[in-house]
C-alpha cells in the first residue's frame, strides 16, 4: 500500500521575507465562544514572531489555526500560499512543525526514539538520509543528548519540554509554531530555546512562538503581536510597540517599560510600590 | 555557521544508537519455541504419538521422505491434533496482534479488544445461534454467526461514537461500555429462554475452548486472520506517532481519523474471527503486548508482529496444557488463560510501575 500512495513533495526553499503562513479576517469559534474575532497576521521566513497577551486572549488558538488544526468560522488561513484545509496532512507535515503546550508520550519510548518521531514525515523521500544527522543536531540544540537513552516517562517536566522541542527541530521544516516553549524551563534553557529560534530564523525559517515572558519577547523576537480578547491590538518590532499604557490596559495590571541601564534594551516589569 | 551545525559536530563523534538489540534475539527465541512446541503438541494427548513419528508423517505428506503411520495414529494426527494446533496458532496470533493494535490505537496499555464490543457482540451471536438451534452451515454455523455479530457490533459502536467526521476516544470507550452492557443483557435473555442442553453448551462456549477444532473451522478463520495479520504491520510507524497524542500525530503527517477506522476494522476482523471459533479467551490480547513491551521496548514495528508470534506460541502452549494437565478431562482454555493470566498480569503491573515510576 505504501508504494501506491503518491509521495508528498517537499516545499521549495524559502527566501527571507517569503510569506509562509497568513491569516486574513480570521474568526474561530470554540463552542459558543468566539475566540478569534477578525485577526490578520502574516508570518514571514527569516523572522521570529512572538504572540503575547493575557490568558484567554487567543494566542494558542491563533497558533492552532496557523497549524491547520482548527476549523475556521470565517476568513481564511493560507500556509505556503495554499488554503490550510486544502493541504493533505502528509504535505503539511513537510511544511510546518508544531510544539504543543504540554508534551506527552503514552508509552515509555526513549528520548532518542521520541526525537526520531520528528523524522517520520520524511520517510520515503530523498531527505530520509538526513535522519541521523537531523536527530543528533536537534538533540544537541535542545541539550537532551545527555539522556538520549532514558525513557521519556522518567524525565522531569522541563526535560520533557526540551525533548518535544528537539522532535520539532528534527522535523526540519520551514515553519515552526511553538506554543509556550519556555513555560516549564529554567532560566538558562529559556534563553537557549529562544536563541535556537533566532538561529532557525537566520537560517531562513519562520518561527512563531507564544510567550508569556514579555522580556524574552522583547529581547529575541523580530516582531511581536499583542493579542487581547481575540483581536490583535498591536503588531510590530518590540521596541516600537511595548508601551506601558497599552500593556497596562491589555493585562489589566499596571506595567512599566524602561530601558536597561547598561544596554538600553527594553525592560518590562509590573509596577510594584513596595 | 549556525548553532545547529555546531551541535552536529559536537555529537558526531559518538552518534546515539538504539541499545535495544533484544528484538532479534526475542524473535529467534519465539520461532524456536514454536518449532519445538508444534511437534511436541502434536505428539502429546490421550493417544500419544512419538515426536519422531510425527515428524516422519509430516515429511511423508510433504513428499520429503519419512513414512506414513498406521491408520489410527495418522488419523488422530491429521484430523484431530493438527487442525487444533493450527487453530490455536491462528487464534493466538490474532488475539495477540489485535491486543497490540488496540493498545496502540488507544495509546493505553490497558486497552483490550473487548472494550469496543467485539467479544460481547460475537458472544451474543454464538449464544443466540446455540439457543435457537441454528445449523445452516454445519459445524461452522456458530463461528460464522459469532463473527458477523462481533463485526456488526464494532461497526455499530464505531458509527455511534462518530460525530462530525471525528471519533473521540472517550466517546468510543463509553459507547463500548453501553453496548457491552446491552450485549450482556441479550446473552442473559437467551440463557433464560434456552433449554438445559443449550444452557450447557452456551456455558462451555463462553469458557472458551478449541476442543471442537476441524479443518473447516481453520479454513473459516484463515482468510480473516491472514488479512488482519498482513495489514497490521503496515501501520506500525503511525501507531508509534499516535502515542504522542492525536494532534502531534497529525502534525507529523498521520491522518488520524483514517488510521483509526482501518485499525478498528483490522482489530474487529482478527478478534471476531478468533472469538467465533474459540469462544472467549481472555488475557492473551492484554498480557502478550505488555510482556513484549517490557522486554523489547514500546516500538510497534516489533510489538505488532511480535505479539502475533508470541500469542501463537502462548496459546498453543496453553491449549496443550488445557488438554493434558487434567487428562482424561479437559480444562476450558479460556478459564486456564484467565486463571494464569490475571495473577501474572497483576505481577507485571506491579513490576512495571516500580521500574518506570508510573505510566505517563
Amino acid at each position: 500500500m505504501r508504494f501506491l500512495r503518491s509521495r508528498p513533495t517537499p516545499p521549495p526553499a524559502a527566501e527571507p521575507g517569503d510569506v509562509l503562513a497568513e491569516a486574513a479576517g480570521l474568526h474561530v469559534r470554540l463552542g459558543a465562544r468566539e475566540v478569534l474575532a477578525g485577526v490578520d497576521m502574516t508570518v514571514r521566513a527569516g523572522e521570529v514572531l512572538a504572540l503575547v497577551g493575557p490568558n484567554g486572549a487567543g494566542k494558542s488558538t491563533l497558533l492552532g489555526a496557523l497549524a491547520a488544526d482548527l476549523p475556521v468560522a470565517a476568513g481564511g488561513v493560507r500556509i505556503h500560499g495554499r488554503a490550510a484545509d486544502e493541504w493533505p496532512v502528509a504535505e503539511l507535515a513537510l511544511r510546518r512543525a508544531v510544539l504543543p503546550q504540554a508534551a506527552s508520550l503514552s508509552f515509555p519510548f526513549t528520548v532518542e526514539e521520541a526525537v526520531r518521531m520528528g523524522r517520520a514525515p520524511w520517510a520515503g523521500t530523498e531527505r530520509e538520509d538526513e535522519d541521523d544527522v537531523a536527530v543528533a543536531a536537534a538533540m544537541g540544540a535542545a541539550e537532551v543528548a545527555g539522556f538520549a537513552v532514558r525513557p521519556f516517562s522518567a524525565l522531569s517536566g522541563g526535560e520533557r519540554a526540551r525533548v518535544a522541542l528537539a522532535r520539532v527541530l528534527a522535523q526540519r521544516v520551514p515553519l515552526l509554531l511553538l506554543d509556550e516553549p519556555t513555560a516549564a524551563l529554567d532560566l538558562r534553557h529559556q534563553e537557549l530555546v529562544l536563541r535556537v529560534c533566532r538561529e532557525r530564523a537566520r537560517a531562513g525559517d519562520a518561527v512563531v512562538v507564544v510567550l508569556h515572558d514579555l522580556g524574552l519577547a522583547a529581547a529575541y523576537a523580530h516582531r511581536v503581536a499583542i493579542l487581547s480578547s481575540g483581536r490583535v491590538v498591536a503588531d510590530g518590532p518590540p521596541a516600537g510597540i511595548f508601551d506601558g499604557r497599552l500593556l497596562s490596559e491589555v493585562y489589566r495590571q499596571p506595567i512599566e517599560v524602561f530601558p536597561h541601564p547598561r544596554t538600553g534594551a527594553v525592560l518590562i516589569s509590573p509596577v510594584r510600590d513596595f | 555557521m549556525t548553532l545547529l551545525d555546531k551541535a552536529v559536530e559536537a555529537t558526531a563523534e559518538k552518534p546515539v544508537r538504539r541499545v535495544r538489540g533484544g528484538t532479534w534475539l526475542l524473535t529467534a527465541g519465539l520461532v524456536v519455541a514454536l518449532l519445538v512446541l508444534v511437534p511436541v503438541a502434536a505428539g502429546l494427548g490421550a493417544y500419544p504419538i512419538p515426536t519422531g513419528d510425527v515428524l516422519g508423517s509430516v515429511l511423508h505428506r510433504t513428499g520429503l521422505g519419512g513414512a506414513a503411520l498406521d491408520r489410527v495414529p495418522e488419523s488422530v494426527l491429521w484430523n484431530v491434533r493438527f487442525p487444533r494446533i493450527v487453530l490455536a496458532l491462528l487464534v493466538g496470533a490474532s488475539l495477540g496482534c489485535a491486543g497490540a493494535l488496540m493498545q496502540g490505537m488507544f495509546s493505553n496499555p490497558l486497552a483490550e479488544p473487548s472494550i469496543i464490543g467485539v467479544s460481547s457482540g460475537a458472544a451474543v451471536g454464538a449464544v443466540g445461534a446455540i439457543s435457537l438451534g441454528l445449523n445452516f452451515l454445519g459445524t461452522v454455523t456458530i463461528p460464522t454467526v459469532a463473527f458477523v455479530t462481533g463485526l456488526a457490533t464494532v461497526l455499530l459502536v464505531y458509527s455511534m461514537s462518530r460525530s462530525g467526521g471525528r471519533t473521540e476516544v472517550v466517546t468510543l470507550i463509553l459507547t463500548g461500555i453501553a453496548v457491552n452492557a446491552f450485549a450482556g443483557a441479550l446473552i442473559g435473555l437467551f440463557l433464560f429462554f434456552a433449554d438445559t442442553a443449550a444452557v450447557n453448551q452456551i456455558t462451555f462456549w463462553q469458557l472458551g475452548s478449541l476442543a471442537q477444532a476441524t479443518w473447516s473451522k481453520v479454513l473459516a478463520v484463515l482468510p480473516f486472520a491472514a488479512v488482519g495479520l498482513v495489514v497490521a504491520p503496515l501501520y506500525t510507524r503511525r501507531l508509534d506517532l499516535l502515542s504522542l497524542g492525536e494532534r502531534p500525530a497529525r502534525h507529523l503527517g498521520v491522518d488520524v481519523e483514517r488510521l483509526r477506522m482501518v485499525l478498528v476494522l483490522v482489530i474487529a476482523l482478527l478478534t471476531a474471527a478468533a472469538v467465533g471459533v474459540s469462544g472467549i479467551i481472555g488475557f492473551v490480547g492484554l498480557v502478550i503486548p505488555h510482556l513484549l513491551r517490557m522486554a523489547a521496548g514500546p516500538g510497534h514495528r516489533f510489538l505488532v508482529p511480535g505479539s502475533a508470534l508470541a500469542g501463537a506460541v502462548v496459546l498453543l502452549g496453553a491449549d496443550l496444557a488445557a488438554r493434558t494437565v487434567a487428562a482424561p478431562a479437559e480444562l476450558p482454555l479460556g478459564v486456564l488463560t484467565a486463571l494464569l493470566g490475571s495473577p501474572f498480569f497483576f505481577w507485571l503491573l506491579r513490576k512495571a510501575r516500580r521500574g518506570q515510576g508510573g505510566w505517563a
